[in-house]
């Protein structure tokens, strides 16, 4: 299972790449979609200059055995989202951290990362699971 | 993961094989080895094995076990040679369905019947009330296993291990000796492919998973788990209890009219279904292609904004690589123009006749 450094993860399983130009990539952990397994399905939200709130809902992911929404890990704009997903589902399963992200968010805080977990964090906490 | 889960006797095989275990029907099984996709392919190009100890078995034996039978079942058991399975369904008085099993006549007086795990302890109670008096009932669930080898190279892998497999009749079985123990092999299965059931001695049970690892693994047979039997098994129509078949549900409704024979006024349950079958069903199951989303159990099936039916099971089909579900719908409905809420979003449906894959031969 991989845990790269260079992203922040949320308890809701998913990870958050800060970009240079200020926008934020979002995406599922590799737990996450190991967790899912074969995913078939993934429903994503329209570029909109609507401010998302976190915790709305951002997408839903569908695998073969279950359906599982993903939320906004931040608060901010929908300016990019990866289109790639709606043929190629399973890049998701292939490269989670990757060619597998969902969207970029402009973020509405200056901070986007505060409060989330590093790499460390993330790993104890999925690894108290098992 | 609950402790209080029961274990087959292959659950330290399937840890070892790095299965990811979940709880189904009061057991701890495997839900996946690699992927539910990879291992379904598997199956559909090669070959799978699956753990199914976690069903019954129960013995009918004696002079009038045939009677307990044809009183118990809806098939037509009575013309069934020694050596030969049938599917059929008990039902309730009402006609509504209480489990649906396979009946193996094993010798001359002897049949064997295969329970679906989540009912074990209901059928057993059901058989013994009705059956118990005029033939002698058996509970054979604790010591035995069942073994699934299923897939196009199933009776090559057999064949091998066992003389005259590769030779046994579809829906025919036969006793043999296995690792040294007597064991009922049966050309029947779960997934629409070709493929043999072995019921044998639960002590025999990982002895005869490795075996079968051995011999499969260079023909592309690899251990399947709960996750790839569904979908195998929707793909080809087959119905799961809780799901195509319920209390609530005849045999007639869920399509399975040819398990219902000529005579089944005397079955129990029979004359409700003599009379639904006079009158006509007032459900049909259907199945749907449902276009761009995956309709799965509960779901509501429309017609324009009228509810007409709900989905009983869906999933994405590795094999034709788009969303299937079968659905129970009002028979005046059952015809086109239907969709399905699918978590609010209404997405058409096809109906399509079932099976949704037919094996090549």
């Amino acid at each position: 299972m991989e845990f790269p450094d260079d992203v922040h993860y949320t308890a809701e399983h998913e990870w958050l790449r800060l970009e240079d130009d200020g926008l934020v990539v979002v995406g599922i952990t590799d737990y996450a979609q190991d967790q899912l397994g074969d995913i078939v399905f993934v429903q994503l939200p329209d570029v909109s200059d609507t401010v998302l709130s976190k915790d709305e809902k951002l997408a839903e992911i569908e695998s073969v055995k279950t359906v599982s929404e993903v939320y906004a890990p931040i608060s901010g704009k929908v300016v990019k989202v990866n289109k790639d997903l709606v043929d190629g589902p399973e890049v998701i399963n292939e490269d989670p951290y990757g060619y597998g992200w969902l969207v970029h968010m402009e973020p509405s805080d200056d901070d986007p990362s505060a409060g989330l977990m590093s790499a460390d964090e993330y790993r104890d906490l999925v690894s108290e699971g098992d | 993961m609950s402790d209080g889960a029961a274990r087959t006797p292959l659950y330290a095989a399937h840890l070892d094989a790095g299965a990811r275990m979940v709880e189904f029907s009061g057991w701890s099984m495997p839900l996946q080895y690699s992927s539910i996709v990879k291992e379904h392919n598997a199956v559909r190009t090669a070959g799978g094995m699956f753990d199914a100890s976690h069903m019954g078995e129960v013995e009918l034996r004696g002079p009038a076990a045939i009677d307990a039978c044809e009183r118990l079942f809806t098939s037509e058991l009575r013309k069934l040679s020694v050596g030969r399975a049938k599917y059929g369904l008990m039902c309730e008085p009402s006609g509504g369905v209480m489990d649906d099993v396979i009946v193996y006549r094993v010798e001359e007086q002897r049949y064997m019947v295969c329970l679906n795990a989540g009912n074990v302890e209901g059928d057993l109670a059901w058989i013994n009330e009705h059956a118990g008096s005029f033939c002698e009932v058996e509970d054979r669930s604790a010591d035995t296993a069942l073994i699934a080898l299923q897939g196009p190279a199933a009776a090559t892998v057999l064949g091998e291990l066992v003389e005259g497999a590769a030779d046994l009749p579809r829906f025919a079985c036969r006793e043999i000796i296995l690792e040294g123990e007597t064991a009922l092999m049966a050309r029947t299965g779960y997934t629409g492919e070709d493929g043999f059931e072995l019921f044998l001695p639960s002590v025999r049970a990982e002895s005869v998973w490795s075996v079968l690892v051995a011999a499969g693994g260079p023909l592309g047979v690899e251990p399947a788990g709960l996750g790839a039997r569904d979908t195998l098994r929707l793909e080809a129509g087959l119905p799961l209890y809780g799901h195509e078949l319920a209390l609530d549900i005849s045999p007639l409704e869920a399509g399975l009219g040819r398990f219902v024979r000529d005579d089944i006024a005397t079955a129990i349950g029979g004359e409700a279904l003599a009379a639904e079958r006079e009158r006509g069903s007032k459900r049909c199951l259907l199945g749907l292609l449902p276009d761009g989303a995956i309709a799965r159990q509960g779901h509501d099936v429309l017609a324009g904004d009228r509810v007409v039916g709900r989905v009983t099971s869906g999933t994405h089909s590795p094999s034709l690589g788009r969303p299937v579900a079968m659905a129970l719908v009002d028979a005046e409905s059952a015809t086109a123009g239907l969709s399905v809420d699918v978590r609010g979003r209404i997405k058409p449906a096809d109906v399509t006749a079932l099976p949704f894959y037919v094996r090549q031969r």
